[in-house]
């Protein structure tokens, strides 16, 4: 299984707690915007990817999960 | 028939103060085959054999696109657009006013290889003579093509973002003019959300003659990787500014020979338009209208306009009133376009001005490396983009700003055109 994370940037209006509680993966830019890693999220990390989703008040962090053998 | 290999194919017959009516339109380019669903396939098989990409700048293999939306279910509707945000082009301005009718057999010949009923043809609301001329063309059609799809005018509003796919669709949707978070593409979910073609009008032009001609006779002229002709705008420095049709792989100098010369010597090259590159003036002779050749530069030919800066103005001061006015026009949507375009514009006015130091060149390389990227549409992208290449092409011009605060240019008046921004219209 591989996973990743995107933003929506119309929805996002830097609260910036994704980067709060996923650091490994998430920083913020000059104005407080996430920079995401585009790296697949391993397994080890899922956990705090899925906290950081459902953490943001705009709803705008998306993990895209693949089911295993969709691709 | 025009042979392969023959200018001008668009522009035949074409003058700029006059509307060709549908009967001058007959005559230089003869009938058109009526479209049906029948032919529809056959014609996006002749197109792919044209090679025909999209003139918008987007530079999309105009097959590719018409398939999808064929394939991507029942309900499809054609969006010509006209929309042309940028300020250095006035192709599409000149097929709208001068040879509408090939826009309008594009749109109807597109509309019947998507199996749409219905083609919107946009045009910016503040361009009386496209309106006017766009209107009347569609009055005028004859019955037999005027069955196969109904062709509707819409007039849309003259911003720079307007001709991003996803602003418009979001105008004709009744939303502003404002890009959306694709995924899903407006072939997929757009107007009324029905597969939606949203083609550039100078792509369904090309589309109106290879229908006529076939995909063979457009191969006739451009390149193996670029067939065809392709409009292009220049300005600036040359004797006779305007619209130009050239086969792709052209020189630019040999173009700037037909357009009477240069009217002074060239201090860099405006490629491609507000989202383009500045090439260097040393690079002039090598520059040539294709994409491949262009890619040495880090160029591209965009929607095909070309400003020649006189070598009197500054470049770097050109540069700053560009992503000034790039900034001024983002949507505000996207956080890092909203703030990092306007941050980077500020600090390139100081440069500019003589004022900034080494710290504002840093601030710069990394704002543009920040908000590369990280918009829902382009926009950012576009303007970092030029201004990479201003600090290739005038590297030692803004050394100078910046390490001795001073500006080798004779002359301050700007020179590229910018738009003023509408509430200053409404207020003057």
């Amino acid at each position: 299984m591989s996973a990743r994370l995107r933003v929506d940037p119309i929805a996002c209006e830097a609260h910036g707690l994704c980067a709060e509680l996923f650091p490994e993966r998430i920083r913020l830019d000059d104005w407080g915007y996430p920079i995401i890693d585009p790296d697949p999220i391993d397994a080890d990390l899922i956990d705090h990817a899925r906290r950081a989703v459902a953490a943001c008040p705009r709803v705008a962090l998306i993990l895209d999960e693949d089911e295993p053998g969709a691709h | 028939m025009s042979a392969p290999g023959h200018l001008p194919r668009l522009l035949r017959g074409v003058s700029a103060d006059r509307r060709m009516s549908h009967e001058d339109h007959e005559r230089e380019h003869g009938r058109l085959p009526v479209p049906d669903r029948a032919s529809a396939s056959g014609l996006i098989d002749e197109v792919e054999l044209a090679g025909l990409r999209g003139r918008g700048g987007a530079d999309f293999p105009t097959a590719i696109k018409l398939r999808s939306v064929r394939e991507a279910g029942r309900g499809a509707i054609v969006v010509a657009n006209g929309a042309e945000g940028e300020p250095c082009s006035t192709k599409d301005r000149l097929l709208l006013e001068s040879t509408p009718h090939l826009v309008l057999d594009g749109a109807a010949l597109a509309a019947a290889a998507v199996g749409a009923r219905e083609a919107l043809v946009c045009v910016p609301e503040d361009n009386d003579a496209a309106l006017r001329s766009v209107a009347a063309s569609i009055e005028e059609r004859p019955r037999e093509t005027r069955s196969a799809a109904r062709l509707r005018l819409r007039p849309v509003p003259h911003r720079f973002i307007a001709g991003e796919e996803s602003a418009l669709v979001n105008h004709l949707n009744g939303g502003p003019i404002k890009p959306t978070l694709v995924p899903p593409r407006p072939f997929e979910r757009g107007v009324d959300r029905r597969p939606t073609l949203v083609s550039n009008v100078e792509t369904l032009a090309h589309l109106a003659l290879i229908a006529r001609h076939g995909g063979d006779w457009f191969r006739g002229l451009g390149t193996a990787a670029q067939p065809g002709s392709a409009l292009i705008t220049l300005s600036g420095a040359v004797a006779r500014a305007g619209v130009y049709e050239i086969a792709l792989g052209m020189r630019l100098v040999d173009v700037v020979e037909t357009a009477g010369g240069l009217t002074e010597r060239v201090g860099g090259v405006l490629v491609g338009g507000y989202f383009g590159s500045w090439i260097a003036p040393g690079e002039l002779s090598a520059i040539t209208f294709d994409d491949l050749g262009l890619s040495r530069f880090g160029a591209a030919l965009g929607a095909g306009a070309f400003f020649l800066l006189p070598a009197t103005a500054c470049g770097v001061s050109e540069t700053a009133r560009v992503i000034a006015y790039l900034a001024r026009e983002s949507a505000g949507q996207c956080g890092p376009c909203t703030h990092g375009l306007a941050a980077i514009a500020d600090a390139w006015w100081r440069v500019a001005a003589g004022r900034g130091d080494g710290r504002d060149t840093e601030r710069v390389a990394r704002w543009c490396a920040q908000v590369r990227g990280r918009g829902a549409c382009h926009h950012p992208d576009g303007a970092v983009r030029l201004l990479a290449s201003a600090l290739t092409a005038f590297a030692g011009e803004v050394d100078l700003h910046t390490v001795e605060g001073r500006c080798s240019a004779q002359q301050h008046h700007p020179v590229l055109p910018i738009p003023v921004p509408p509430a200053e219209v409404s207020a003057a």
